[in-house]
């Protein structure tokens, strides 16, 4: 007869086994579509490139070599590809910059959210909801729609006699960042409120009590207590922003590609999967180092806050 | 002093605040009030009309790309909400067992990797099979935006979930209910505001996706904002305007509901 303690450590089992069926679907259907494809990316990357697109499954390095390099056509030599290069120092330097912007917008409204009545806070929080959640192409479309050279930006600079011809920001890095701002605004705003909800503001008075001003009251106080929240919204925006498609295809055109944009020529005209692959891989790569300072920076905090 | 001292204040807080909140509106305001513009233009104002949504309304192919969207959301909506709550209960209101960090890891997957690297992948895995299945229906989107609603559905199911201790189910066992019946009576009542949360989070997070339907979808199974994205390649008229404005109409109707619903939710 098995003993007490063998029909629980079964009984034990039997609910893990339970568990494991009940979370299965969910494992399967992600497993099939999201996490098994990365894998196939993986092998894509080190075949050679077929002729109509697709692969031949030729095993190659050449994928990774494009993403840095170039093959001159006609003598064969070696040199940086300046073209991928400088793509990739776009996107890093616009989602920095989108990131330092939207940082730098987004810590006061946050702050001026958290600090309403109770009663009001719900409104604000509902109105930076709504753009959270609103189609991102159709806030690219309405932010295009202000900045191109017939919206209202320039319209309204030319009748007010600012200027006789109209800026031209569409198809510029600046209208990328501007894009970018925009619509990320809302992924800062959210968790910047989020940990801001919850300062204590005995903390901020005690610092007024000890001669600070409200500069070093903010800078000594607010941002040290907010610094998760601060965290987890750089995150929030820099890492969308670094694959960012829809807003660099509507805004910046052909000239002012993002990696995102360089991938996908690689599986239309570039016909070069393999290179799409490898650089895909490069920029889940540079996701997960900022991810994992993410986590490390969070863990850091949990230690010291208890 | 003459005025008492406000220890919450900020200087120029509030001034960029209301920057802020101007500069996300004016640019969605702008959007819809020239979908009502009588003339072609989406610059030029030429008087109210509603011909560009009459003219949405008869285009075909909006149409067709609208009730694909329909379709392949609705599908991904539901099918991932119940394998979500599966995966909910599976995974909380137990003490740590073996791979129960990796499931959290596991869920929350799709989250973690840039959409266009997933759209890549599933584009290469998916022209595989179409080509030893010579299948090539809506059934591929419908797969790919179940696995990334998944996580999105799961989030308010599993917090709603964590906020129920089992008294009422051991209650309910006590009186010899079938672990199907507690779970019919008791479990599923008292978790159905998350569930609903997390079907209206995963309708509009799969009604909006551009990028991976974009690399998935087949010739001619455009869904409205892949339809929508085609658009801006070409000379844009207030149609484009119209449709959005429907589409935000909807979105903010669904936001709404899920804001009141998660809302009530924190202060129970």
């Amino acid at each position: 007869m098995a003993s007490a303690e063998e029909v629980a450590k079964q009984a034990e089992r039997r609910e893990i086994r339970g568990r494991w069926l009940l979370s299965a679907p969910a494992l399967i259907i992600i497993l099939l579509a999201a996490t098994g494809p990365l894998l196939i990316v993986v092998i894509y990357s080190f075949l050679t490139p077929g002729p109509y697109g697709d692969v031949v499954w030729k095993f190659s390095t050449d994928g990774w070599l494009s993403v840095v390099m170039q093959r001159d056509i006609f003598d064969d030599t070696l040199a940086f590809a300046d073209a991928h290069l400088s793509i990739f120092w776009r996107s890093a330097k616009l989602s920095f910059l989108t990131t330092i912007f939207t940082l730098l917008f987004g810590f006061p409204t946050a702050y001026f959210i958290a600090t309403r009545p109770a009663r009001q806070r719900d409104i604000w929080l509902f109105l930076i909801t709504i753009p959270f959640w609103t189609n991102l192409l159709i806030r690219t479309f309405a932010i295009q729609e202000v900045i191109r050279n017939e919206g209202i930006v320039n319209t309204v600079l030319i009748k007010l006699g600012i200027i006789s011809q109209p800026i031209q920001m569409m198809f510029t890095d600046f209208a990328l960042m501007v894009g970018m701002t925009y619509v990320y605004l809302p992924l800062m705003v959210l968790p910047l409120y989020a940990s801001m909800e919850k300062i204590d503001f005995r903390l901020v008075e005690a610092g007024y009590d000890l001669y600070a001003n409200r500069f070093q009251v903010l800078r000594r106080v607010i941002i040290p207590l907010v610094k998760p929240g601060i965290v987890a919204g750089s995150i929030l925006v820099f890492i969308p922003a670094l694959g960012a498609y829809v807003t660099p295809r509507v805004l910046g055109g052909t000239k002012n590609m993002m990696l995102g944009n360089l991938i996908e020529l690689q599986f239309g005209q570039g016909r070069n999967w393999p290179l799409g692959s490898a650089l895909s891989i490069s920029l889940m790569a540079i996701v997960m180092v900022a991810l994992l300072f993410y986590v490390r920076s969070a863990g850091r905090q949990g230690g010291t806050h208890g | 002093m003459a005025s008492r001292f406000d220890i919450r204040r900020q200087t120029g807080f509030a001034t960029i605040a209301m920057i802020c909140f101007f500069a996300l509106y004016l640019p969605i305001v702008t959007l819809v009030v020239y979908a009502f513009n009588a003339g072609s233009s989406i610059a030029i104002w030429e008087g109210v009309s509603l011909r560009w949504f009459y003219q949405a309304w008869n285009n075909n192919q909006v149409v067709d790309a609208s009730i694909r969207s329909l379709q392949i959301s609705s599908v991904a909506a539901v099918v991932s909400t119940i394998v979500a709550t599966m995966a909910a209960l599976a995974t909380t209101r137990t003490k740590p067992y073996p791979g129960l960090g990796f499931k959290y890891a596991f869920i929350n997957q799709p989250l973690m990797v840039p959409e266009i690297v997933t759209a890549v992948a599933l584009l290469i895995f998916f022209s595989r099979i179409k080509i030893w299945t010579g299948y090539s229906g809506l059934g591929y989107l419908m797969v790919a935006h179940t696995a990334f609603c998944i996580p999105f559905a799961y989030l308010p199911i599993r917090a709603r979930l964590e906020n129920m201790d089992l008294t009422l189910e051991v209650a309910a066992a006590d009186l010899y209910a079938t672990p199907w019946k507690a779970f019919r009576r008791v479990t599923f009542p008292l978790l159905w505001p998350g569930i609903l949360a997390g079907l209206m989070l995963a309708f509009v997070i799969s009604l909006d996706d551009v990028v991976i339907t974009e690399f998935v979808k087949s010739g001619g199974q455009d869904t409205l904002p892949t339809y929508m994205l085609g658009q801006f390649r070409r000379f844009i008229t207030p149609e484009i305007n119209a449709i959005s404005t429907v589409f935000l109409l909807i979105s903010i109707l669904i936001v709404t509901v899920f804001f009141f619903i998660s809302r009530k939710k924190d202060q129970e």
